[in-house]
């Protein structure tokens, strides 16, 4: 090779390389432009706010396509390489059905509610938390999933759900929670003793025909929408939509739902709460005027 | 005085033109009536064992039946909508609503069809709680507790839709809102026929869905005030 045709090859080549080059960023100039990884979403553009943080999608589509897509999948429907091994299913953007949500069931999100969702991850499921990414980086995140349903351009998310402030933990609190947790059948489902093993446990399955498993409160798992009280007064509130989990926001009013907050804790078994003591040393002294909870109770709607 | 007549003219036009606007458009005297039948074999519809809701139970001398495929003699086909899929421009929706009922842990009707935007009131008349889950996917899919003594739930839908509803606490209930953009439609009986009245002379598809052999539709032409038949076969599978 002379001097001279080496110098024309290194030039051309540069060139080809600059091409390519510039086509890839042409590519990735845009979210709704052609994506060799991705399907297209469904609409253009999202943006998120949360907390004085403004996420895009375009840095979100980057972060999406690296941390997301192997679970989420390439067009955002859940159906992505791993999830054929993931119980419960990974989430379907494109239904725009969230569980952990502050807004009432049937209604959208709100960024932050996605926000918190990312960040704190679903301890019972294969979704981790995403600490690692920083806040901007998550807000970019909850921007880019909004690409993947028609309904974040229609419609706005709900009205988050207004929690006063939690009232007195007192035995006759735990109490009324208690009668709550019968009379509203609770039990059905998660079980006299939250154990999760109620008459119609067996029986759940989720919004695509998925079985699924009420939540066992004595495991000491965490709550998967946050575990504070005011996360586990939200959660029965707005239930979780695309579970079998409904919202009790039309039928509890708040001071009732502070005492079922208050009785759900005593359940908690295996993790040591100011609720679970006061009960442990009440129902050490008053154990046998206790009427089960159950199908039998005198305090059921039989 | 011609100026008169000129003002009265005026106002007659203005007044028949707001009444071609206003005025709904005539109700037609054409009636679609036929029967909804099956060949081949459904599927055995089985009792349902409400032990586990004894306040459920007691309401019935005999079980319930499911009712994914209800037939009566004659291999007919009960709770098959039937409606204007094509032809029909639609109506606002009434003022008056529709009913649905959770009863003896079921629903009732099976299936109920209504107009899209039209109010729906959900009752529960049971001595036990229901969470009423209708899995819509074309419009958006909620769950709500309703507890015995509740007030009705009251809503709509507004896109049409074939929307499977569930109760998770008893599942075996199962039921079935139809979302339609007509107000012409009519639900099979357990003989099987329907009647869809009130239409104007036109072309139509009329279809019939039923909730697990899907639908199938035929095309009628009204004139004017006459009846035609339309009947449906279902091909029935035993699963």
């Amino acid at each position: 090779m002379t001097r001279k045709k080496f110098a024309v090859t290194f030039a051309l080549g540069s060139v080809a390389l600059l091409t390519a080059g510039a086509t890839l960023s042409t590519a990735q100039s845009h979210v709704n432009s052609p994506d060799p990884l991705l399907g297209a979403p469904s609409v253009a553009t999202e943006t998120s706010n949360i907390n004085g943080i403004t996420g895009s999608a375009e840095p979100g589509k980057h972060l999406y396509r690296r941390f997301c897509i192997g679970c989420h999948g390439p067009d955002g429907n859940g159906q992505g390489m791993n999830a054929q091994w993931i119980d419960p299913q990974p989430r379907d953007f494109t239904e725009a059905t969230f569980k952990c949500r502050s807004t009432p069931t049937g209604t959208l999100p709100t960024d932050e509610d996605l926000y918190n969702a990312v960040t704190r991850g679903f301890v019972t499921t294969a979704m981790p938390a995403w600490r690692p990414l920083s806040p901007q980086q998550r807000a970019d995140l909850v921007a880019f999933i909004k690409t993947w349903s028609p309904r974040w351009a229609k419609e706005k998310p709900g009205a988050s759900l207004n929690i006063p402030p939690e009232t007195p933990i007192t035995i006759e609190s735990i109490l009324h929670g208690r009668e709550l947790y019968q009379k509203l059948e609770c039990w059905k489902c998660h079980g006299p003793e939250g154990h999760a093993d109620g008459p119609s446990a067996a029986t759940l399955t989720d919004s695509k025909g998925f079985p699924i498993k009420p939540f066992n409160f004595s495991t000491g798992d965490r709550f998967m929408c946050g575990d504070t009280n005011r996360d586990l007064y939200r959660i029965f509130m707005t239930g979780l939509d695309g579970s079998p989990m409904p919202s009790f926001a039309d039928v509890i009013q708040p001071n009732d739902a502070w005492d079922l907050v208050h009785f759900l804790r005593t359940l908690q078994v295996a993790l040591p709460n100011q609720e679970l003591t006061l009960w442990q040393s009440y129902r050490a002294a008053h154990g046998k005027d206790l009427k089960p909870i159950g199908p039998d109770s005198a305090g059921g709607a039989q | 005085m011609r100026m008169k007549f000129f003002a009265a003219l005026g106002l007659t036009v203005v007044m028949s033109s707001a009444m071609l606007v206003f005025a709904t458009p005539p109700a037609g005297s054409g009636t679609i009536t036929g029967k909804v039948t099956y060949t081949g074999t459904p599927p055995k519809m089985r009792p349902i064992d409400m032990s586990k809701e004894p306040s459920c139970a007691k309401q019935h001398a005999t079980p319930v039946l499911t009712q994914n495929v209800a037939s009566g003699p004659g291999n007919t086909l009960q709770w098959v909508v039937v409606y204007i899929s094509a032809g029909d421009e639609g109506g606002s929706a009434p003022a008056q609503g529709v009913r649905y009922d959770q009863k003896g842990c079921e629903y009732l009707p099976h299936v109920l069809p209504m107009l899209a935007g039209q109010e729906l009131q959900i009752f529960n008349d049971d001595q036990t709680s229901h969470n009423i889950h209708p899995l819509a996917k074309t419009n958006q899919e909620w769950n709500k507790s309703q507890p015995p003594g509740s007030p009705p739930i009251v809503t709509k839908w507004d896109k049409p839709e074939f929307i499977s509803v569930k109760c998770n606490i008893h599942p075996w209930m199962h039921g079935y809102f139809v979302v339609l953009k007509t107000s012409h439609y009519a639900v099979t009986g357990e003989d099987g026929t329907f009647s869809i009245t009130g239409l104007p002379a036109g072309k139509y598809t009329v279809t019939a869905w039923q909730e697990q052999y899907s639908s199938k539709s035929q095309d009628v032409t009204i004139a004017g005030a006459e009846t035609k038949t339309a009947n449906f076969v279902f091909t029935a599978t035993p699963y």
